[in-house]
C-alpha cells in the first residue's frame, strides 16, 4: 500500500526544520491549511496530507470497518509518519482531527513531541456535567439529514449558479470541489466524528499541548476548550480573535502566530 | 415613487430572501422576505450569525463547509439547507452567497440570497421516488434475468469416472440473458454426452433458441450418439425457421465422452471456434480444424466428427467467442486465438477446475472489453 498516495501526502518547507504536521477536520479537505501553509514553511517542514474519502485522497482505499471510528484515522497519522520516516511530529488537528491527534499520540508517543488542538471537542453531546454543544436529538438531526441526502450540494443547481460561462471547464474545477465528498463517506466520517466520546483518553496526554479556539464559535463552544485544557495536564488555552470554527482560514495570521509562538517555547 | 423607493421595495419584497452579514459573520442586513420566512423581527435577525438562522444539521454543514468555501473561493452556490422557518416549521431552501470586494480588492462583506426551494424539494422526492421504483423493477428484472440464464444451464455438472470436470458462465449484463449454454449428461449406452454452444443475440427470444438447441442436441445424442449427426439435426431444425423473423442461427461444439479404460472423445463442431486441448506434458494446441458451418443458415451442411484421446492428466477446454472476441483493456484489439493459446501454453498442464478458475479471472480482467456473454467448459481426464 502506497501511503503517501492514499492520504495525498504534501511536505514543503525547510527539510531542517521541526515537523509540522497539519491534519484537516470533517468537511474540507487540507486546502483548510492554505493560508497558514506559507507562513509555517519559513520555518518548519510542514506535511499535509487528506484523511481517506475526503480531497485527493485514493478513494478506492476506504473501508466502512476500519472508518467506523477515530481510531482508523488515528491509525493513518501513525502510518504516514512511518512511512515518512517522521519523528518529534507537532501534530495540529482541527476540529475532529485533534482527537485523532490525541488518539495517534496516546498510541505512539515515541513519535510526536507536541500536540495543537485547533476547536477540538473530545464530545459533541451533551452529557450529565458535560456541555458539548449539542443534543442528541440535534446529532441525530445531522446524521439524518445526510442520511436522506437533502443537506449539501443540490447538483442539477451548482453548475447554473456557479457555471462560468466563458470558462467552464474552471468552474467545474473549481465550485466547491475541496469539499465534496462522496456521500457515504461523509456519513461514515459525520457518524465517526460527532458520535464520538474521546473525554477518557484527554488525561492520557503526555505531550506540551496548545489549545486553539475561537471567540464565538457553534461547533465547539468555549466550555468545550477549557474542559480540554482543564484535562490534559500543562496544556495551554488560547482564545483567538475570530468567529466560527476554522480560525485557519478566518484568521490565518493569528493563528500561525500562536502555533508558531507554542514551537518556540518547546525545548 | 421615485427610483430610490422602488428598488428599496424590490430589495425587501423580492420573491428570495437577501441579506447581507460582515466578514465575522455578523448579519448586517436582511429583506422583508427573508423575515417572513422566520418570522422574526429584525432586530432579532440582526447582529445573529447566518447558520443561526439554520436547523442544527445545516448549521454544521454552514460551518464545516460553507464557511471555509466562501473564504477559499470568494463565492459559493446551490447549498441545499434548511431554515429555522416561522411556526416551528422547517424551510428547505438554496443558499447562494458571494464575497463582495471593496475598490482594492478586499473582502467587504458577504452577501447571501435565499431561495425558496419547498416545490423543488418536493419535485426532487418525486424524482427519488420514481427512481427507488425503477431500482426495485430493475433488481427484479435482474433477478428474473438470473433464474431463466441458470435454467439453461445444468444445475449440477457431473463428473463421469476417471474424469474432472468444471464450467463457467460469465454474464456480460445483468440485464439481458444471453444466447450461451453448455451441459454434460449420461447416454445410455454407458457413454457422455457433452456440448456447448452460442445462440447469436440476446434476450428472450434468444433464450428460446437456446433452450430448444440444448434440448434437441441432448435427444439427439441420446437416440443416437454421433455427434455429427446430432449437429445435422439441430441444423435441418433451425434451417426451418431461415424465412421467420424468430430465425436465429447458433454455433455448436458437441461430442461424446467413453470413460472406462482410455477416455475416449469423438467430437464435432459448427462454425464454432476449435477447442483447446492442454496436455499432461505441458503443450497447449487447437484441435484440427475440420468443422462444419454456422448451425442453421445452409439447408446442406455436413459435420464432420474427429476421435481423440485424453491422457491423464490433459484437459479439454470448450468455451465460446466471448472469450476471444473480448477487447483487451487499454487496447483496440480483440483477445485473438493466438493470444488464449498462448495463455494456455503458459497454464498447461492444468486440471479443469483450475482451467476454468485461470479463464474466469481472465475474463474478469477484461473488465468492460467483454462485451458478449462467455461460457467455458472444461474434461480432464484423471486416471485410467
Amino acid at each position: 500500500m502506497d501511503v503517501r498516495a492514499r492520504n495525498h501526502v504534501v511536505s514543503g518547507g525547510r527539510t531542517d526544520g521541526r515537523v509540522v504536521m497539519l491534519s484537516h477536520g470533517f468537511g474540507c479537505d487540507q486546502n483548510m491549511w492554505r493560508f497558514v501553509t506559507p507562513i509555517l514553511e519559513k520555518d518548519h517542514h510542514v506535511v499535509r496530507f487528506d484523511h481517506v474519502g475526503a480531497g485527493r485522497s485514493d478513494l478506492s482505499a476506504w473501508r466502512e470497518d476500519r472508518y467506523a471510528g477515530l481510531d482508523g484515522y488515528a491509525a493513518d497519522v501513525v502510518e504516514i509518519c512511518e512511512e515518512l520516516d517522521l519523528r518529534q511530529v507537532v501534530f495540529v488537528g482541527h476540529s475532529v482531527s485533534a482527537m485523532i491527534g490525541v488518539l495517534a499520540a496516546n498510541h505512539r508517543p515515541d513519535l510526536f513531541s507536541a500536540l495543537v488542538l485547533v476547536t477540538p471537542s473530545p464530545r459533541y453531546i451533551d452529557d450529565e456535567g458535560y456541555r458539548g454543544g449539542f443534543s442528541r436529538s440535534d446529532i441525530e438531526e445531522l446524521l439524518e439529514s445526510l442520511e436522506s441526502n437533502y443537506l449539501g450540494w443540490s447538483h442539477a443547481m451548482a453548475p447554473v449558479i456557479m457555471g462560468n460561462p466563458e470558462n467552464p471547464e474552471l468552474a467545474e474545477e473549481l465550485t466547491n470541489s475541496f469539499c465534496r465528498t462522496d456521500p457515504t463517506i461523509a456519513r461514515s466520517f459525520a457518524r465517526a466524528t460527532f458520535l464520538a466520546d474521546n473525554r477518557a483518553d484527554l488525561p492520557a496526554v503526555s505531550l506540551p499541548t496548545l489549545i486553539l479556539e475561537c471567540r464565538t464559535d457553534v461547533i465547539a463552544p468555549p466550555e468545550v476548550g477549557a474542559f480540554v485544557r482543564d484535562r490534559v495536564a500543562g496544556s495551554v488555552l488560547v482564545t483567538l480573535d475570530a468567529t466560527g470554527h476554522c480560525p485557519q482560514l478566518s484568521a490565518p495570521r493569528e493563528t500561525a502566530e500562536a502555533i508558531d509562538s507554542f514551537l518556540a517555547s518547546l525545548p | 415613487m421615485t427610483g430610490a423607493d422602488d428598488s428599496e421595495e424590490l430589495y425587501d419584497n423580492a420573491p428570495c430572501g437577501s441579506l447581507s452579514t460582515s466578514l465575522d459573520g455578523a448579519i448586517t442586513k436582511v429583506n422583508a422576505t427573508l423575515l417572513r420566512w422566520l418570522g422574526l423581527p429584525r432586530e432579532q435577525v440582526v447582529g445573529r450569525r447566518f447558520s443561526d438562522l439554520l436547523t442544527v444539521g445545516g448549521r454544521i454543514y454552514y460551518e464545516t463547509h460553507m464557511a471555509p468555501l466562501l473564504r477559499m473561493q470568494g463565492e459559493i452556490g446551490g447549498v441545499a439547507l434548511e431554515l429555522k422557518a416561522a411556526g416551528d416549521n422547517r424551510m428547505p431552501v438554496l443558499v447562494t452567497a458571494t464575497v463582495i470586494t471593496g475598490r482594492d480588492e478586499t473582502p467587504q462583506y458577504v452577501r447571501t440570497i435565499v431561495f425558496d426551494a419547498r416545490d423543488r424539494l418536493a419535485y426532487e422526492q418525486e424524482l427519488l421516488r420514481a427512481r427507488q421504483a425503477a431500482d426495485r423493477d430493475r433488481e427484479r428484472l435482474r433477478q428474473l434475468v438470473r433464474s431463466l440464464q441458470q435454467s439453461l444451464l445444468p444445475a449440477v455438472l457431473p463428473t463421469p469416472p476417471g474424469t474432472q470436470t468444471a464450467a463457467a458462465y460469465h454474464m456480460a449484463s445483468p440485464d439481458e440473458v444471453g444466447g450461451d449454454f453448455y451441459d454434460l449428461f449420461p447416454l445410455p449406452d454407458g457413454r457422455w454426452g457433452f456440448l456447448l454452444g452460442d445462440v447469436c443475440g440476446k434476450g428472450v427470444g434468444a433464450a428460446a433458441v437456446t433452450a430448444m438447441a440444448r434440448y434437441t442436441l441432448r435427444t439427439a445424442l441420446f437416440h443416437d450418439p454421433d455427434p455429427a449427426t446430432a449437429l445435422d439435426s439441430l441444423n435441418a431444425i433451425l434451417y426451418q425457421d431461415h424465412r421467420s423473423v424468430t430465425h436465429r442461427h447458433c454455433t455448436v461444439v458437441c461430442g461424446t465422452l467413453t470413460t472406462g479404460g482410455e477416455a475416449t472423445i469423438v467430437i464435432a463442431t459448427g462454425g464454432h471456434p476449435p477447442p483447446l486441448l492442454l496436455q499432461a506434458d505441458g503443450d497447449a494446441r487447437y484441435l484440427p480444424a475440420n468443422g462444419g458451418p454456422l448451425i442453421g443458415v445452409l439447408a446442406d451442411a455436413t459435420y464432420r466428427t474427429q476421435t481423440l484421446t485424453l491422457n491423464p492428466g490433459d484437459t479439454l477446454l470448450l468455451y465460446t467467442d466471448g472469450l476471444v472476441d473480448a477487447h483487451l483493456p487499454d487496447a483496440k484489439e480483440r483477445y485473438e486465438l493466438e493470444a488464449l493459446l498462448a495463455f494456455a501454453g503458459r497454464l498447461a498442464p492444468a486440471s479443469a477446475a483450475s482451467t476454468v478458475e485461470a479463464i474466469t479471472a481472465l475474463l474478469a480482467s477484461f473488465e468492460d472489453g467483454l462485451d458478449d456473454d462467455a461460457a467455458v467448459m472444461a474434461i480432464g481426464a484423471t486416471s485410467r
